[in-house]
């Protein structure tokens, strides 16, 4: 096992220093065999997903392969406009000259994922990866087993081999892993994870991106009429228990709302939650379970504090042997038990009630900035107060999660959710060097940049910086001494 | 003298753990009130720091010569007029940096509006450098205000002059609840990187900066870092000779006396031409500081005597010294080495791997000038890679096969003079940019926004999950608007 991985890595930079990659024709033929593994083996990723997160299938194409395969062709799409250089302008000081900016692969790049979107943050950074014309190492999450196996599986299948290599394992292959040297490394995952990451690539100089979490909050005015508190009620169900049962860094982790609609807003949402996901303790096929008893555990013991259980008034219902947690509302849980100050990765919903819903803000800047932020409000007013007063990944208005889906949009984190971005051409760039290219010609070259320094030549370069072109001439015929 | 007033003034408060504290909790409520955010602050700041190098130029260039005997036109041309002309750049873009940047949607996620919205990230760290002490303070700073940070600036302790000259007039023209400067070395910076900032720049070396990178991950802290490496210099045969001797020796010599990150560290050029190119450059060099260089007062000193200890044993190796082809003279008192020629150093001495950051410039000799392609991308990747030649085919050669920051064909350093640029490293030489531009974004967080409406809802979202719902999840997701219709009706 020791010197596979070494043996590997040895490979994939031989390849990588070969060019191999960095044609176009690698990076399109290997977007066209993740298309191609997306498509033959849409059975088995759901199968997979069944398996390690009890995902219905209809979630697990949306989520993890409809959204790649709408990414891989956005990029096939896009590729050969992001590979040309973009022309940079200069001043006329600096004629005759050219200059631009060109794209180029990074080298072996390191993408470590995470258990909850399996296939879709695997294969998601890897499309830019390839794209930016790297050689990649991919290493899948080891909590979501089926997926990895799969994984490793089909990608040695579907694309380069040599260039694209998946290596299993938990946290002592992470480590060895992260003791050799990565041109970038791309990690979805805990922010207690993130940071031993970012240490480790400190040592080498590594750049990272890290894709964290965070507490996402979402703010609810008030509905004017019962169709848009219909509407914001099912999006609220669905961005909390529909996106793998809540374990998403963009789900939506708690309710903010006026104390006078609190109630309102929890009657409508026992009945969405009941229409989406049935009734009765017995698991729902259509929501996920809990990934494992660690996080079961994890999960149980927030709602076992009783400050926080007397606040349940929907659910709390648990079934150990299918790791399945029903959909739960709480209202005004502690601010400072457990539930209110982690990131609670799973169906549970706190709803916190406040004075005015304007307060929200300054509930939401008093916490660590969160990967998204969503506020189911028309008031434009406050819509701008939301956006200018605080801070996250990104704000969404009136619906959950979309963001994720739109490739024009960058998605990362700031602060404690993370930093660098993805999605698109930012998938693309993520993995690249932008290399700056200037080319100078022999011809003009200005006397007096070089010394010996004297007062006639400092003051055709005090004009020069200005670009007072003018006056470069008037001081070098003469006809003037100053600039 | 500064460094006088120092040894002389009473005991000064220490900068501690506890210090480095309060001063987070100052600024980080000064953000929090809005302060820094407003383009009036942000144009305010600016136009003071633009009046304060233009009223102070004087102390400035006194204090670069203090630092480093910097000759008054480096001082003036690579440090005073940059900052002048960032911060007018900065001034005259600030409404357009600050405006939303409006994107397309795709059908998949009508009925929507997006946008990318540029926000500070809070309270930043800025370390600089004792090279260019006055630009590599300023011009971070330059970008962190514009894009609506407070700013603690930490100055070299190696340029003592310009750090307390920083202090000051930092303290006179600018607002001091939301920019200060702390200066101080090791002590002082380790007490300040035990903070949480919200993001940390740092111009120097790898050593410090796998420090500076492994501070901030414990707080998640983003970093740019700009660092350096052997800048190497591929020199053809297919040249103008004249030309390219004054831009290698202005580009090495002239700017610091060769300490600079982007400073020619050595030249590789044919076993054939290499006495060719010696010559003129030799030529040049009398030319421009005369037959005895090491006292020119056109030439920057060495910084300090760790430095000139570093240097003069990068000479000491017997094979090293013995291939010294100009040069070599060195004087400890005045701190001073001349420019210094040495012709095809072992490969493994220390001067060929180890970035000299001095007046000394090793050649190194191939048999083809394409093997000088593979010498360099043998090593790790510099801040910046040079390519002399009238030749199409290598110069495309070199652009696709050199990986480096920036690559330069035909002349030396000029690129980071322009703010359409963005200056950085990659691989060993750094990570992030700046300059122009690239510095705003360097210090902002682009917020994605996206705005949906009540209207238009695909009940096919929600569970229970049937058939019919995934065949139009499929049609969306694909975009395609044949395919919805068909989904909605039940067609496909």
């Amino acid at each position: 096992m020791e010197t596979d991985l070494e043996a590997d890595l040895k490979e994939l930079r031989q390849v990588f220093n070969s060019g191999k990659t960095k044609e176009s024709s690698w990076r399109i033929s290997q977007l066209h065999g993740l298309l191609h593994l997306l498509e033959d083996r849409e059975n088995d990723i759901s199968m997979a997903l069944k398996q390690d997160l009890g995902k219905h299938h209809v979630e697990a194409y949306r989520d993890e392969i409809g959204t790649v395969v709408k990414s891989v062709n956005y990029a096939l799409k896009n590729l050969k406009q992001w590979m040309a250089g973009k022309k940079a302008s200069l001043p006329l000081a600096a004629f005759p000259s050219k200059a631009e900016l060109l794209h180029e692969p990074l080298g072996v790049v390191l993408i470590i994922s995470s258990w909850n979107f399996p296939i879709g943050l695997s294969l998601e950074p890897m499309i830019g990866a390839i794209a930016a014309g790297n050689a990649i190492v991919l290493k899948p999450s080891e909590l979501a087993p089926s997926c990895s196996s799969f994984l490793a599986e089909t990608i040695r299948d579907y694309l380069d081999n040599s260039a694209v290599k998946v290596i299993e394992g938990g946290s002592a292959i992470g480590e060895r892993l992260l003791e050799h040297k990565f041109d970038k490394i791309f990690f979805t995952g805990s922010t207690r994870v993130g940071r031993s990451v970012m240490s480790a690539a400190a040592q080498h100089l590594t750049p990272v991106t890290l894709e964290l979490g965070g507490k996402c909050p979402a703010v609810v005015d008030f509905f004017s009429t019962s169709r848009d508190a219909d509407m914001a009620t099912k999006r609220i169900v669905w961005g909390k228990f529909g996106a793998c049962a809540g374990q998403a860094c963009i789900g939506i982790d708690y309710v903010l709302i006026e104390k006078k609609y609190a109630s309102n807003l929890v009657e409508l949402l026992k009945k969405y939650i009941t229409q989406c996901y049935g009734d009765g303790p017995t698991g729902s096929h259509s929501m996920s379970k809990i990934i494992n008893k660690k996080h079961f555990s994890r999960l149980k013991s927030l709602i076992d504090e009783p400050r926080v259980k007397s606040s349940i008034v929907h659910g709390g219902l648990l079934d150990e042997e299918s790791l399945f947690i029903w959909p739960t509302i709480l209202v005004d849980p502690p601010l400072d038990a457990a539930i209110m100050m982690e990131e609670i990765f799973g169906p549970l919903l706190p709803v916190i009630t406040l004075e005015r819903i304007e307060d929200s803000i300054e509930f939401i800047r008093a916490r660590p900035k969160p990967l998204a932020l969503y506020a189911f409000t028309k008031d434009e007013h406050f819509q701008k107060g939301l956006i200018s007063e605080t801070s996250s990944g990104s704000i969404m208005f009136n619906d959950v999660i979309l963001q994720y889906a739109v490739d024009t949009l960058p998605f990362g984190g700031v602060g404690e959710s993370g930093f660098g971005r993805y999605h698109g051409k930012y998938s693309f760039e993520n993995f690249s060097h932008e290399k700056v290219v200037v080319m100078r010609s022999f011809l003009i070259d200005f006397w007096f940049r070089y010394p010996p320094w004297d007062d006639k030549k400092l003051q055709l370069i005090k004009s020069g910086l200005r670009f007072d072109y003018l006056g470069v001439v008037l001081i070098a015929l003469g006809l003037k001494s100053k600039a | 003298m500064a460094s006088e007033d120092v040894k002389n003034s009473p005991a000064t408060v220490v900068f501690d753990t506890e210090a480095a504290n309060s001063l987070l909790k100052e600024l980080r409520s000064t953000v929090i009130a809005g302060k820094t955010k407003s383009y009036e602050w942000r144009a305010s700041q600016l136009k003071s720091l633009l009046k304060m190098v233009e009223d102070r130029d004087k102390e400035i260039c006194d204090a670069l010569f203090s630092d480093l005997s910097k000759p008054e036109m480096e001082a003036f041309i690579h440090e005073i007029a940059m900052i002048k002309a960032s911060c007018k750049l900065a001034l005259k873009k600030l409404k357009d940096w600050m405006k939303p940047e409006k994107v397309k949607t795709t059908l998949g996620t009508f009925p929507s509006s997006a946008e990318i919205v540029p926000e500070p990230l809070g309270v930043v760290l800025i370390i600089s450098a004792w090279n260019y002490p006055f630009l590599l303070s300023v011009d971070p700073v330059i970008g962190a205000i514009a894009a609506g940070n407070a700013v603690v600036l930490k100055p070299s302790e190696i340029a003592p002059a310009m750090s307390s000259l920083l202090a000051k007039l930092f303290g006179e023209y600018l607002d001091n609840s939301a920019i200060k400067v702390v200066e101080g070395a090791v002590p002082e910076t380790s007490a300040l990187l035990e903070q949480k900032w919200d993001k940390i720049f740092y111009t120097g070396n790898g050593r410090v900066g796998r420090v500076i990178m492994a501070a901030a991950a414990k707080h998640l802290t983003p970093v740019v870092l700009e660092l350096g490496g052997k800048s190497p210099v591929l020199v053809d045969s297919d040249i103008d000779l004249t030309v390219t001797a004054k831009r290698i020796v202005s580009g090495k010599w002239g700017c610091n006396n060769g300490q600079a990150c982007v400073a020619p560290d050595y030249i590789i050029t044919t076993k054939n031409y290499a006495p060719v190119l010696i010559d003129s450059i030799r030529h040049q060099l009398v030319k421009f500081y005369g037959e005895d260089a090491l006292n020119s007062l056109d030439l920057s000193r060495v910084v300090s005597s760790n430095h000139f200890a570093r240097l003069t044993k990068l000479l000491d190796d017997d094979r090293v010294s013995g291939k010294i082809i100009h040069g070599g003279q060195t004087d400890m008192s005045s701190l001073k080495i001349a420019p210094t020629i040495v012709l095809d150093a072992p490969e493994d001495s220390l001067i060929m791997n180890e970035e000299i950051f001095g007046p000394l410039l090793p050649i190194i000799t191939v048999d083809k000038i394409e093997d000088g392609i593979n010498f360099i991308n043998s090593r790790p990747n510099p801040l910046a890679a040079y390519l002399f030649t009238n030749k199409k085919q290598l110069k495309e050669e070199f652009v696709s096969n050199v990986s480096a920051g920036g690559v330069l064909i035909n002349d030396i350093s000029l690129h980071l003079m322009v703010d359409t640029l963005p200056f950085g490293g990659v691989g060993d030489s750094g990570m992030g940019a700046y300059h122009g531009k690239f510095s705003f974004d360097a210090f902002s967080h682009k917020k994605a926004v996206l705005h949906r409406s009540f209207f238009g809802d695909a009940p096919a979202r929600y569970p229970p999950y049937t058939p019919g719902k995934l065949r139009l999840l499929k049609a969306l997701l694909d975009g395609s608007i044949l395919g919805i219709i068909r989904a909605l009706f039940g067609w496909s």
